[in-house]
């Protein structure tokens, strides 16, 4: 991460003006497109909205929307992490993002291969079975617990450069702590 | 002109308690980008269709009364977090710029919403395909500007 934070390319991206705003803005932004569908895909999915769409067309009419909106988002956010590397590696929140992202992703597979193949059972019902319901709910819980840990990155409540911090925030951050 | 009135918002109670807190602006910020996402998929959702774009098999009346009760939520949601941010810095944001873009654009964005947007959305109406397309992209424009000034007003 050190030998990262070094090369010229991550130095010019931290100190420039308006690149970094401007990576950081566009991650914000394109929030707006790929969390928003996401969310009212999840909607349909609990039944609390959009209930005379069938889900299959959820899957294929706004889906390829999500997918664009989370390329940007991994492509913008692999920038920003490129821009500070050492800090963002030891965020604890950065690392709870990553693990509820691998958290988000196991339930995306799951609906794909273990709810969604049986969709012609449910397609057009409001209420749909539970396993669907319970991705949905998954779903949002894990989206709104990332925005609120990528937002909290920005903060350096639990920075390793501020000690005393706790061993388990030293342990989750992999904070080097010299001892005396 | 409105400077004493900035001036006073800022000895009110809950500002103070958020700039008191360490805690607190972050958490409202959060919530804030939150609602933020929510008030994005209810416009896009609409927006998308009245650009030909997204559900096109369901009728654009039906996804905007489905999408108005979670953007009117949403707004209401960032309404609510976005006061108290905005009274813990009153007189850095009487400075900032982008806070003067996102207020100017804000209430635009709001009556071209329920108004001129919702008409479009209506099946009675004389509403083109073409007319309808516009409407989209001026919403996704608005919107996307009070959210992109928004954020640059951290960045100031």
């Amino acid at each position: 991460m050190e030998w990262l934070a070094a090369t010229e390319y991550s130095t010019a991206l931290r100190e420039s003006l308006f690149m970094y705003p401007l990576v950081e803005s566009s991650h914000v932004l394109f929030l707006l497109l790929f969390v928003g569908l996401t969310v009212m895909l999840d909607l349909r999915l609990l039944g609390l909205s959009l209930t005379r769409v069938p889900v299959s067309d959820m899957v294929d009419r706004i889906l390829p929307w999500v997918r664009a909106g989370f390329a940007i988002m991994i492509f913008t956010g692999v920038l920003l992490f490129f821009a500070i590397p050492v800090r963002t590696y030891q965020s604890v929140w950065f690392r709870a993002k990553v693990i509820m992202l691998v958290l988000a992703a196991l339930n995306i597979w799951y609906f794909h291969y273990r709810v969604y193949p049986n969709v012609a059972a449910w397609d057009s019902d409001a209420k749909l079975p539970w396993t669907a319901r319970r991705a949905g709910l998954a779903s949002i819980i894990l989206w709104a617990g990332i925005i609120v840990a990528g937002r909290f990155i920005a903060y350096n409540w639990f920075d390793c450069d501020i000690q005393p911090q706790s061993a388990f925030v030293n342990w989750f951050a992999g904070c080097v702590v010299a001892t005396d | 002109m409105l400077l004493p009135f900035f001036q006073w918002c800022e000895t009110l109670w809950l500002g103070q308690a958020v700039i008191g807190s360490s805690w607190l602006f972050p958490v409202i910020e959060a919530v804030h980008l939150l609602a933020l996402s929510v008030l994005g998929g209810a416009v896009f959702i609409v927006d998308l269709r009245l650009l030909g774009l997204g559900l096109t098999n369901h009728s654009v009346t039906e996804l905007w009364r489905d999408a108005r009760p979670w953007m009117i939520a949403a707004i209401v949601g960032l309404i609510a977090t976005g006061v108290p941010l905005f009274l813990s810095e009153p007189i850095k944001l009487y400075y900032s710029d982008s806070f003067w873009l996102k207020m100017t654009v804000l209430p635009i964005a709001l009556v071209f919403a329920f108004t001129i947007r919702a008409r479009a959305t209506a099946e009675s109406v004389r509403n083109t395909a073409r007319r309808q397309a516009l409407v989209g992209a001026l919403s996704i424009a608005l919107w996307v500007t009070v959210a992109a000034a928004g954020r640059w007003i951290g960045f100031s």
